[in-house]
């Protein structure tokens, strides 16, 4: 969905032919691209212009090296910039002396206000700080009975009041109790509202001028648009910030309002939302952040995709094969249906830096996945198990019953066995068994023998593999013996980029 | 190497990608689709002549005030059922104040003033125009289809002022909401079944509610609430506060409850009241979660195989704040669940929804309702002539 930033400007300086020096026209016609990108991602437009702005005066008149292309140059001054705006480094949480820390949450509805309120709860209550979490969302039905039910399940205790009374007086009381409690952290948990309801933003007022939070964080949604700078400007006025949160990052939103937000708030980003669980929550990083909002590859999120996606154990049992090099095309079929738990192809790849510049489109179409699915379905257990007793009858009897060519079914045969060979010297690939919410199995294998009987001109399957293997999951990662030296040194190159 | 193992998009074999929600309405004399009633023919925008745009601008108002007051879109929407004058007017009362306040502020009031003064057209003005069209969220690859569009018409039609535009680009803009979609009469078919859908924070509960008291109260309906939100804290008692102050019934099992297993329990409970209306409440869920969309085409396979045809309405719910990420919400829930129609929440912001013409497009699915503000009766249906038409009232 996302064609990545790197994609368009290597399309656009290929277009423009290689010079020795970034001229002006060539650095316009890859801001244009740079724009769109960030449009795409949701960063505000004025945003957008000042960054272009400052962009340019960089890249003009920049030496084109020998070891960077005009298009990874260009990128890689957008992403510098961008880590540098973001924020160069995480600023931590206040710690007030003499305690308790006030912590404010405010925001829009549906934020995700009340789940911040929770997963900080954890957080600090790890840290040993003790909190306490007030419940002052009075408004919305059950936001109290939520706050609660999250404390329960943190082990952080709740101080609320019901929804008739009003929120400063709640906010007020709740301090008053951890002071006389010894927590050492409050959280605030407020009503979501809009920044132009007048009501209830000076409520907000009242509440900050009555408890005099040493943070007061705004709650932004991921998926937020070019609004976010009117809502953060608005709210910023109205209740100074010190920082703010960005929630529901496990999506595939770009995040782009992050950018936005510091630009006109010039508050640091503490946190992001990651996952519905309470323990989903991770320290500010501004690199991941910028490559997600350029679209260039989040090897994090895939990561965690993984981790929350894919069976641990079965995952676990197939490394261990791997690495004994005894990886048959059962594992392979259940390999195959494990990482289709990702998301789209195109979305996965998408996600891995540099993978974009193999175009990989050309090698990688799932008709020919499928295709290769129906092969192996065509195999029996002892084949799949055993690939080396399929001589020329076998061969060709999977041939036919997969409707597919001869060639084919050996082309696959031969690209396995090297695969094979490949197992042992490769790093396992997926995060090594742990705990976490186990994901259901279905991994039967042999199901449906039948394959695909439609007969359609075979193409050769490719295995999709004859290039380097996993570039991202570290540079160490396998490379596969038919990489050409350009693929691998570009790729390395895009890695220092990117990473 | 890994790359060969990385499988396809294994959503995509095992659903048919073309797959019409409800095609059978159209054969069945008992689910007649309500969105036939022809449409009068004083097509707003339909014609530009460059002479005489001025007048034809108040003969279109005055046509669109007259059809509003005769006809509207809610008769279309609300099952051919006959309203009051009064309700009608309350309800374009209701779509205009929401979009009033995007106007005063946003891109559409000065796209309006743009288009308003007596100037030529220029490449600026093409080029402040786009501005203000990605301000709104209605995203860079709609926004240059719909310039290029436009000027392509005003090249074909000779037009030079900046006014004439002005009611190309309305025409556009209504266009791009104007999808058909067949679906279930509300008033015939029993028990009408809804599914609500969305990310997290979208607004579907409040939404709910909304829609469970405007069935109650303004049609009469005897309506069942499902709450299948089993995994958010607290979710069930939202829900079911809201039903208290409704006076609805709701089926609940708790938190961490099947949310199939609910979705069958008030689907039992809807035969066995005989209830007209049941509106499942589910989970928020980021669409790129593959196991929880896995979950939502579970709960639709168990609606599904309860009650033939249901549910008879897919709902997603899009808060009206979210930028470009709405594409994707639409695409994925598209193939989780099979929408059959948008609503967009929390219109009263200041934000302008733009991305909804892209999500339409994306899904050919129309905006049903808009969600207005916190209070109960703040939902209005959504007509895409009326919207546009308000959007660019004097």
């Amino acid at each position: 969905m996302f064609e990545s930033l790197s994609d368009r400007l290597q399309n656009t300086f290929s277009r423009l032919g290689a010079r020795g020096r970034l001229g002006e026209a060539d650095v316009d016609e890859a801001l244009k691209e740079v724009r769109r990108a960030l449009l795409e991602a949701d960063v505000n437009f004025k945003v957008v212009k000042d960054f272009v702005g400052r962009v340019r005066e960089q890249a003009i008149g920049e030496n084109i090296t020998k070891s960077l292309s005009p298009a990874q140059m260009v990128v890689k001054i957008v992403n510098d910039e961008l880590i540098h705006l973001l924020g160069d480094e995480a600023v931590p949480l206040a710690s007030a002396q003499p305690s308790p820390t006030i912590i404010l949450l405010v925001g829009l509805n549906g934020a995700g206000k009340t789940t911040m309120a929770g997963k900080l709860g954890l957080f600090l209550r790890k840290k040993h700080r003790n909190p306490l979490l007030v419940a002052c969302d009075v408004y919305r039905p059950a936001a109290i009975k939520q706050l609660e039910t999250l404390g329960k399940q943190i082990q952080v205790p709740v101080h609320s009041e019901g929804t008739q009374v009003s929120p400063v007086t709640i906010a007020r009381n709740g301090i008053a109790e951890a002071r006389k409690n010894g927590h050492g952290v409050v959280i605030l948990d407020t009503a979501g509202r809009l920044q132009i309801d007048e009501a209830l933003m000076q409520e907000l007022e009242e509440i900050r001028a009555a408890t005099n939070p040493h943070e007061t964080l705004l709650v932004v949604d991921a998926m937020i648009g070019q609004e976010s700078v009117r809502v953060a400007e608005e709210f910023n006025r109205r209740v100074p910030l010190s920082g703010f949160v960005m929630t529901k990052i496990d999506g595939d939103a770009r995040g782009g309002a992050a950018l936005s937000i510091r630009q006109v708030t010039g508050v640091p980003i503490k946190f992001l939302g990651t996952s519905e669980k309470v323990d989903g929550l991770q320290p500010f990083d501004p690199p991941r952040l910028a490559s997600r909002i350029l679209g260039m590859g989040d090897v994090l999120t895939l990561i965690e995709r993984a981790e929350e996606n894919i069976d641990k154990e079965e995952a676990a049992k197939m490394q261990k094969k791997m690495q004994k090099g005894k990886f048959d095309f059962e594992d392979f079929l259940s390999a195959m249906k494990q990482m289709r738990r990702l998301g789209p192809l195109q979305q996965i790849l998408g996600m891995l830096p540099g993978m974009s510049q193999l175009k990989l489109d050309e090698h990688i179409n799932e008709d020919d996945l499928k295709h290769i699915e129906a092969i192996i379905q065509s195999m029996t257990l002892e084949e799949r198990r055993n690939p080396d007793i399929i001589k020329q009858s076998r061969k060709e009897r999977i041939a036919r019953g997969s409707g597919s060519e001869l060639e084919d079914v050996n082309e696959l045969l031969k690209q396995f066995r090297e695969m094979q060979r490949m197992m042992k010297g490769m790093m396992g690939m997926m995060p090594g068994a742990g705990s976490g919410r186990p994901a259901p199995t279905n991994n039967k294998g042999g199901s449906g023998k039948k394959g695909k009987s439609k007969k359609k001109k075979a193409r050769a399957p490719q295995l999709p593999g004859a290039r380097p293997g996993m570039p991202g999951f570290g540079p160490q990662a396998g490379l596969g013996p038919n990489s050409s030296p350009s693929d691998i040194e570009s790729m390395l190159r895009n890695m220092r980029k990117d990473q | 190497m890994f790359r060969r193992l990385f499988g396809g998009d294994d959503r995509k074999t095992e659903q048919p990608e073309e797959q019409p929600p409800i095609e059978d309405t159209a054969t069945n004399a008992e689910h007649a689709p309500t969105a036939e009633q022809p449409r009068p023919q004083a097509r707003l925008f339909a014609s530009v002549d460059a002479l005489d745009v001025e007048a034809q601008r108040i003969a279109e108002a005055e046509a669109a005030a007259a059809r509003r007051r005769e006809q509207s879109g809610l008769r279309r929407l609300f099952g051919g059922q006959e309203r009051t004058e009064q309700e009608i007017q309350r309800e374009v009362a209701k779509t205009t104040a929401a979009v009033q306040k995007t106007r005063s502020t946003g891109m559409f009031g000065r796209i309006s003033d743009m288009f308003k003064v007596d100037q030529l057209i220029t490449p600026e003005l093409w080029e402040e125009l786009e501005e203000l069209m990605i301000a709104g969220d209605v995203g860079v690859d709609t926004t240059l289809t719909v310039i290029e569009r436009i000027q392509t018409e005003v090249e074909r039609n000779n037009i030079y002022k900046a006014s004439d535009a002005r009611a190309l680009l309305k025409r556009e803009l209504v266009q791009l909401l104007q999808v058909d979609q067949p679906q279930f009469s509300e008033q015939t078919t029993k028990p009408y079944v809804m599914l609500v859908i969305g990310v997290n924070g979208a607004g579907k509960t409040t939404l709910i509610a909304k829609l469970a008291n405007r069935y109650k109260q303004e049609m009469g309906k005897d309506v069942l609430l499902g709450a299948a939100d089993t995994f958010r804290a607290a979710a069930v008692e939202q829900l079911q506060t809201w039903a208290e102050r409704i006076q609805v019934p709701v089926i609940a099992q708790g938190q961490g409850a099947d949310p199939g297993a609910v979705a069958f329990d008030a689907l039992q409970a809807t035969n066995a009241r005989n209830a007209d209306v049941l509106i499942i409440d589910t989970a928020g869920r980021l669409q790129a979660k593959y196991n929880l969309m896995k979950e939502l085409e579970k709960i639709k396979n168990i609606v599904s195989k309860r009650v033939p045809e249901a549910p008879h309405e897919v709902l997603l719910v899009i808060d009206a704040t979210t930028g470009q990420n709405g594409i994707s919400q639409a695409k994925a829930f598209m193939e989780a669940a099979n929408v059959t129609h948008l609503a967009l929440t929390k219109l009263d912001s200041s934000a302008k929804g733009g991305v909804a013409f892209a999500m339409v497009q994306e899904i050919k699915r129309p905006i049903k309702y808009i969600g207005t503000g916190e209070k109960l009766d703040d939902v209005a249906v959504f007509d895409p002539e009326a919207f546009v038409d308000a959007l660019f009232e004097d």
